[in-house]
């Protein structure tokens, strides 16, 4: 006899929210992701890579500086390397603009702006520092200088939301709405963002996501539960497509960076991070998310085979990354 | 539907007997109601009331233990589709496949390998489980040469029953899965499992056939079944493993059972494979088998599956302690924060993201975040210093330097009190500001 799997009722629909001057398509969807047997998936989830503003290099594990040698102190070239490495998006992180570390101004982001937009034709996410004050000065010259544009402008919190909002607004961008991992707060700040008049293809959700091995769960849940919300229980202030930027907490992670001789059992340093990223990636692309951060061009490569096959079907492909074996 | 306990105790014989190892029926029935007892411990149920009982208070999934010793590993038993809606209890097996034509010494190698890919995580022993071990010819030679030179479980992927009950002998004592039953050989697999006392894994065609064949296991008395759908490709492998959850938790006996799933027979590539097991620990394997175990596979695979079955219910609170980051000495710094989990989490994640080596006090506080514990009076300049006393970091450094967290930078007067001789700093509010502060911070 033939099976059917029990499908689900949905009701809702995540709303399509088209980003860059290309107007690249997220969301859409009228099920759970990858569930193609019940409902509409029509944008796959896009890939995005990250940029610095200043060189990272002694910050960053030498698995990812020997990703983008060369290329690491020039955002130009940088995000030309992410697209060669088939990112999406690039996310542009203002990292410099830092008070606690240089604080420079809104004029250095804005050339580093102009830099990455001339270099590349992806679409491109802006991102602050997380520092509510500051990320206004920044990012309001940003949506100024640009307008038109459509650039993706974040983080966005309930405590600037009307200036950033606004400007974005004024100015033709979308913004990346983040919330502290919590269903009523992530739909609470949605609410405000509209309520400036901030049409509903212009918002994305970014409900923060802990890092692997460091709180995951909670943020994954929520995800599942706004899911959940803007699908089955059509809560229409919860219906954005939603953004994760795991890889940061990832590479953050003493284990990223170890190398493989200090802990075999670890087993290859080179790998570890990716699959790392890669474990992260599939696990949040599964609770509903749209647009995944990470930072490795092999993760992006296996990421987007296992995106392309959960949707599609069909047997993997080959020239995947290896991993090799870590013997002791 | 659940039945409650007085509904079952209606029908039972009512004897208080005690056969069943309770009291009384009625606490029998409570036992049954909370699926803490098995209705076969009451020999003296009439036929009738047995076949309402049994349809009526068997978990939606049969929960089941594969292997023995410290990696017996638990599966099944699972109520809900999504985590926050209860919990997922028993965390998915994570195995590796070993070919019986590899020699023996290969094989010992091998296993002792993995049985080193342990990881202790706040308290908790993360290790991967279980090995299959697929042929034919050498099958008990091989399952032996796991057994013997490692403390892993075992499970038998062979469709030769003969070649299946020498292993399954040969591993006396050691509950292996055995399988695959398939539509051949399932009477045979099935009379095998019932002698040796122990769980049968089905492979299908396809998950159309998995019912036709839980059917003739169940029939022949076989209650610990395993589920292998037949999913060869990454599609199928995610929306059978779905589809199962679904049907299990929709009353759909046929499909009540745990699954296992082969990302090794997918791919080769391990990468790939990783990607897929996340997806299945995600979402509702039972167990994982993969090419191999290494630990940049299957490290990142044991804390997505720490915290996948994570229970969303339980108090989220870490134990109050002192936790060394980073191979800290007595020179190191030392901060306190509260015992919220996700406050440990995030504060201990910067501080060894910062690399530099630290003592983290974890104070409780009920498993309130700094702010409300503060405001709560949980974390008041008092308590945090007679912790700190008493907490014995004293003996483990030279120096009398604390930091605490800068949204409770109100209680550094009281502390300093408590704590005479300390100099009590205040750190940063955002726990992302730490590795910057902790690199500048000198002990004095
Ligand atoms: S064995 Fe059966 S009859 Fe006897 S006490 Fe237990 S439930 Fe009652």
């Amino acid at each position: 006899m033939a099976f059917q799997i029990p499908t689900v009722k949905y009701s809702g629909k995540i709303n399509q929210v088209p980003v860059g001057a290309k107007k690249v398509l997220l969301g859409g969807q009228t099920a759970y992701n990858f569930h193609t047997f019940e409902g509409e998936f029509p944008n796959k989830p896009k890939i995005a890579l990250d940029v610095w503003d200043y060189d990272p290099k002694d910050e960053w594990p030498a698995a990812l500086v020997e990703a983008f040698q060369g290329v690491t102190g020039d955002p130009a070239a940088w995000a030309k390397k992410c697209v060669e490495y088939g990112a999406d998006i690039v996310v542009l992180h203002l990292k410099s603009s830092d008070p606690n570390a240089q604080n420079t101004g809104a004029a250095e982001a804005i050339a580093n702006v102009q830099k990455v937009l001339d270099a590349v034709d992806v679409p491109v996410i802006v991102f602050g520092v997380d520092n509510k004050d500051k990320d206004v000065e920044t990012l309001a010259a940003i949506a100024e200088k640009f307008a038109g544009k459509n650039l993706v402008l974040g983080p966005v919190t309930d405590k600037n939301y009307k200036q950033i909002g606004a400007q974005a607004l004024a100015y033709g961008h979308t913004v990346i709405a983040r919330s502290p991992i919590d269903v009523n707060l992530a739909k609470q700040l949605n609410i405000l963002l509209t309520g400036l008049g901030l049409p509903l293809d212009k918002i994305i959700v970014d409900p923060t996501t802990g890092g692997l091995g460091y709180g995951m769960e909670y943020g994954y849940s929520v995800m599942e539960r706004i899911q959940m919300a803007a699908l089955v229980q059509q809560d229409d202030n919860l219906q954005q497509p939603m953004i994760s930027f795991f890889g940061e907490d990832v590479w953050k992670t003493k284990e990223a960076s170890l190398p493989t001789a200090e802990n075999p059992q670890l087993g290859d340093a080179q790998c570890r991070g990716v699959l790392m990223e890669v474990t992260e990636a599939v696990a949040v692309l599964h609770a509903g998310i749209s647009v995944i951060s990470m930072r490795h061009p092999a993760s992006v490569k296996i990421v987007r085979e296992y995106i392309d096959k959960v949707t599609d079907g069909g047997a993997v492909s080959g020239g995947l990354p290896e991993v090799p074996i870590t013997k002791f | 539907m659940a039945l409650t306990g007085i509904q079952i105790f209606k029908m039972l014989p009512g004897t208080n007997c005690k056969k069943c190892g309770a009291a009384t029926c009625l606490a029998f029935a409570m036992n049954l109601a909370s699926g803490k007892a098995e209705l076969d411990a009451c020999p003296d149920v009439s036929a009738e009331s047995r076949e309402k009982l049994s349809a009526a208070s068997a978990p939606p999934i049969r929960p089941l233990i594969i292997g023995y010793g410290p990696t017996a590993t638990k599966i099944g038993g699972e109520t809900v589709l999504f985590r926050h809606e209860k919990t997922f209890y028993n965390p998915t097996g994570i195995a590796a496949l070993i070919n019986d034509s590899e020699s023996d010494a290969d094989i010992a190698a091998k296993v002792k390998r993995f049985q080193k890919l342990q990881y202790l995580r706040v308290g908790l022993n993360l290790r991967p489980e279980l090995v299959v071990v697929k042929g034919g010819a050498r099958l008990a030679e091989a399952a032996k040469a796991v057994v013997d030179n490692s403390d892993l479980s075992v499970i038998l992927y062979s469709e030769d029953v003969a070649a299946l009950k020498k292993a399954t002998d040969a591993l006396a004592g050691k509950n292996p899965l055995i399988g695959p039953a398939t539509k051949a050989n399932a009477a045979d697999v099935a009379a095998l499992a019932k002698e040796a006392k122990v769980p049968v894994w089905l492979k299908a065609v396809n998950i159309d056939e998995v019912a036709e064949l839980t059917k003739t296991l169940t029939a022949a008395g076989i209650k610990d079944i395993v589920i292998d759908s037949g999913a060869r490709t990454v599609k199928d492998a995610f929306t059978d493993s779905l589809g199962i959850r679904r049907a299990a938790l929709g009353g759909n006996r046929d499909y009540g059972f745990p699954t296992i799933a082969f990302p090794v027979e997918i791919t080769d590539n391990l990468a790939m494979q990783t990607a897929v097991a996340a997806a299945l620990i995600a979402k509702y394997a039972g167990v994982v088998v993969l090419s191999d175990l290494d630990g940049a596979s299957v490290f990142p695979l044991l804390l997505e599956r720490l915290n996948i079955f994570t229970d969303p219910q339980r108090p989220m609170t870490v134990v109050q302690d002192i936790y060394p980051i980073n191979n800290p000495d007595e020179n190191s710094p030392v901060l306190v924060t509260t015992n919220f989990s996700l406050t440990y989490f995030i504060v201990s994640g910067e501080v060894e993201g910062s690399r530099v080596p630290s003592w983290l006090l974890i104070k409780d506080s009920e498993g309130l975040s700094v702010m409300t514990a503060w405001a709560a009076g949980k974390f008041s300049g008092d308590d945090v210093g007679m912790y700190v006393k008493k907490s014995g970091i004293a003996d483990k450094i030279k120096h009398k330097s604390i930091i605490i967290p800068g949204y409770a930078a109100a209680i550094l007067g009281d502390m300093e009190e408590e704590l005479q001789g300390w100099k009590v700093a205040i750190g940063p509010r955002e726990a992302a500001h730490l590795p910057k502060f902790l690199k500048e911070f000198k002990v004095s």
